[in-house]
């Protein structure tokens, strides 16, 4: 009794406003550092690839924005789960909150992918699976903002979004592997992203990066929960409070 | 149970059949779309015959797509919607059927018009057979999906764009088998395991589709 | 038996009513009145089984409506502000269309009585969206004759209605409670139901 107690305690955006408030700092710090680590590592340290040059290091971007563009997929899909199951108000903001910073890894991870790709193949694009896959993640970020953005009542759109949530993480294997099937059938230029012989000391840059990216993201999102509770519960009490107490009300 | 899958399928048709023009406005709209492509690349029936499968699927994608707005708006601007809602049977069995009528005037027919059309892209025997069975077994999967998005955005401003938005990128692995059946038997692969796949797919979004429409048209309904 | 239990409605950003409790019982009518935006029609959203109250319980038969939901919808009668008939079909084929949805049984030989007694004999093959408006509602209306079902719920019902379809309907309600039914409505002119015991409930 007294967890659920808890749990419920810190699901109320009275309570995790101020908490959400403490955290973003040390979120951000550790991005920080975490990104300084990684940088040092994938351009400083990390050999240079005798095959690719220089230019490779841009993987060191490039893939922990792949994994947290589908990372940060599944947890609005978690969110949406818990939601939809517990009638949360939290929940739905999260997913909101994570939404556009989500959306913004899948470009970045398409961006660096094409960029990476002039100099390696001597094209902007491949159809390669991944990249195919990635640009419908991104297409499917899209549609979650657009359906949250067009629905009005903000308890309606965390709904119907954490419905698209669901079923979009249900779709995101199958299209995954049919993209992956189509890719092998057509055989034009599947290419491979990670090398196998991938030294050691470039998985550790990258999952460094990946992490400050993590943190990033992390902080990002709060912030952005901070301001949609406010937004949304202009009304209450405990938001008049907090902004006469900082100052923004008269 | 399942007779209300039944009545709602029998109401649906007998309402489309009363209003036979869109039926026949989105089976013309895919006839002359799948025509505008010869058109617009050349009349060379090499290339054609190469892009005739996937000319004919984004087609029928689109053809779905144009039928999808107004699958539950009619039924909830007139107040149907409500009383489906408060019919006592589970809402998913009511979107089963409402799913299944709208296979029936708007992928059937497509199927139907799909070998003429291939005839035109220099298609072959076999190939044409697929390419029908390919778009009899996909399209019900479309529907069922395209149902989802239906639920979603109901009510919603401009949700017609909105309901391409979010149903496109999930009709892609249909688009992918269903192209690519008829791929593999022109090329002497033998198309079976695409139209298993499709076939797959299918049961799968009409078991799993009409539960998740329903729930969103509880949202949009409250 | 019909209980609300500490009802409690927010709409948008708005808290349109709180620790809204009733009962009903057979054969009573309950009238809910309120100023526009007093949330009436949420109230009955919420008595219908679609709209989820913020808080609070109502239970059907002393069951809770959402975990027998099909069980009460078997039991309700809804009339909403719109008139639920299709435009292509005919009021005989409306009728017998929402019958088979609801689950109902329904003979066309009742149909048709029941349209006669709406005063739509003769028009019963017509497509409705041949008929005028005041028509049309009486298509919608002509399910209460013959419906059966204990609950009724309806919203508005004698809005645009002529004094003598007013008249007419009252009849219809108070048969309704004679046969031990219970009804909710909400209205903005009083009309009196000569038979059953009539409730008040003002929100807002």
């Amino acid at each position: 009794m007294n967890d659920r107690f808890n749990l419920y305690r810190f699901a109320s955006p009275a309570t995790f406003y101020p908490l959400a408030g403490k955290m973003i700092p040390w979120f951000v710090a550790l991005a920080v550092l975490f990104g300084i680590a990684g940088l040092y590592i994938g351009m400083l340290v990390a050999p240079t690839d005798f095959q690719q040059g220089e230019g490779y290091r841009i993987i060191f971007i490039h893939v922990p924005t792949s994994w947290l563009s589908m990372f940060i997929y599944l947890v609005m899909a978690f969110w949406a789960a818990i939601g939809l199951a517990f009638n949360t108000r939290l929940s739905g903001m999260m997913a909101r909150a994570l939404a556009p910073t989500g959306a913004l890894m899948a470009f970045l991870s398409l961006w660096t992918g094409a960029l990476w790709g002039k100099p390696m193949w001597g094209t902007w694009w491949v159809w390669d699976a991944r990249l195919t896959s990635e640009l419908i993640l991104l297409f499917l970020y899209i549609g979650y903002l657009a359906l949250v953005a067009a629905i009005d009542d903000p308890r309606r759109a965390d709904k119907a979004g954490g419905i698209l949530l669901l079923v979009g993480v249900v779709n995101v294997p199958i299209i995954y592997f049919s993209v992956k099937w189509w890719n092998t059938l057509h055989q034009g230029s599947s290419v491979n992203f990670a090398k196998s012989s991938m030294a050691e000391v470039m998985l550790w840059g990258m999952l460094l990066m990946a992490l400050s990216f993590w943190m990033y993201s992390i902080a990002v999102a709060l912030a952005r929960v901070r301001t949609l509770m406010l937004e949304r519960e202009r009304n209450t009490d405990w938001v008049r409070a907090e902004l006469t107490r900082t100052g923004e009300m008269q | 149970m399942f007779d209300i899958v039944f009545t709602v399928i029998a109401r649906d048709l007998k309402l489309a059949m009363r209003r036979q023009a869109d039926i026949v406005s989105a089976l013309f709209f895919f006839i002359i779309v799948v025509s505008l492509f010869p058109l617009g690349i050349g009349p060379e029936l090499d290339l054609l015959r190469q892009l005739a499968p996937g000319v004919l699927w984004v087609a029928a994608l689109l053809a779905t797509m144009l039928s999808l707005p107004r699958l539950f708006a009619d039924d909830l601007r007139d107040g149907t919607l409500e009383q489906l809602a408060l019919s006592p049977h589970p809402l998913g069995l009511v979107v089963t059927g409402k799913v299944i009528a709208h296979w029936l005037v708007s992928g059937l027919p497509l199927a139907l018009i799909a070998p003429v059309l291939g005839i035109q892209f220099d298609l072959a025997g076999d190939a044409l057979f697929v390419l029908t069975a390919a778009i009899l077994l996909g399209t019900p999967a479309l529907s069922g999906i395209g149902a989802i998005g239906a639920a979603l955005t109901l009510g919603l401003r401009g949700g017609g764009v909105l309901l391409s938005l979010l149903v496109l990128p999930l009709y892609i692995p249909v688009l992918i088998f269903g192209a690519g059946a008829v791929d593999a038997t022109v090329s002497g692969l033998g198309g079976e395991g695409h139209l298993s796949l499709l076939a797959a797919m299918t049961i799968a979004a009409i078991g799993f589709a009409p539960w998740a429409s329903a729930a969103a048209l509880k949202i949009a309904l409250e | 038996m019909l209980e609300a239990d500490n009802l409690e409605c927010v709409r948008g950003e708005r808290r349109l009513f709180a620790g809204l409790s009733f009962k009903l019982e057979a054969g009573e009518l309950l009238y809910l009145q309120g100023r526009n935006g007093a949330g009436k029609t949420s109230l009955l959203r919420m008595l219908i089984g679609l709209l989820p109250p913020e808080a609070g319980d109502i239970r059907w038969q002393g069951e809770a409506i959402r975990r027998r939901r099909d069980d009460y919808h078997a039991a309700l009668c809804y009339l909403g502000h719109l008139n639920a008939i299709k435009e292509e079909l005919t009021p005989l084929e409306n009728l017998l269309a929402g019958a088979r949805l609801a689950g109902e049984t329904l003979s066309e030989d009742d149909a048709i009585d029941a349209l006669e007694q709406v005063g739509l004999a003769g028009r019963e093959d017509l497509a409705c969206k041949y008929l005028s408006q005041g028509q049309k509602r009486r298509v919608a209306l002509a399910r209460l004759v013959i419906d059966r079902r204990p609950l009724w719920i309806l919203d508005e019902p004698f809005v645009a209605l002529d004094v003598g379809a007013v008249d007419w309907l009252a009849g219809v309600i108070s048969a309704h409670l004679q046969r031990g039914g219970m009804a909710v409505m909400t209205t903005h002119q009083p009309v009196a139901i000569p038979a059953g015991t009539v409730r008040e409930l003002r929100i807002g």
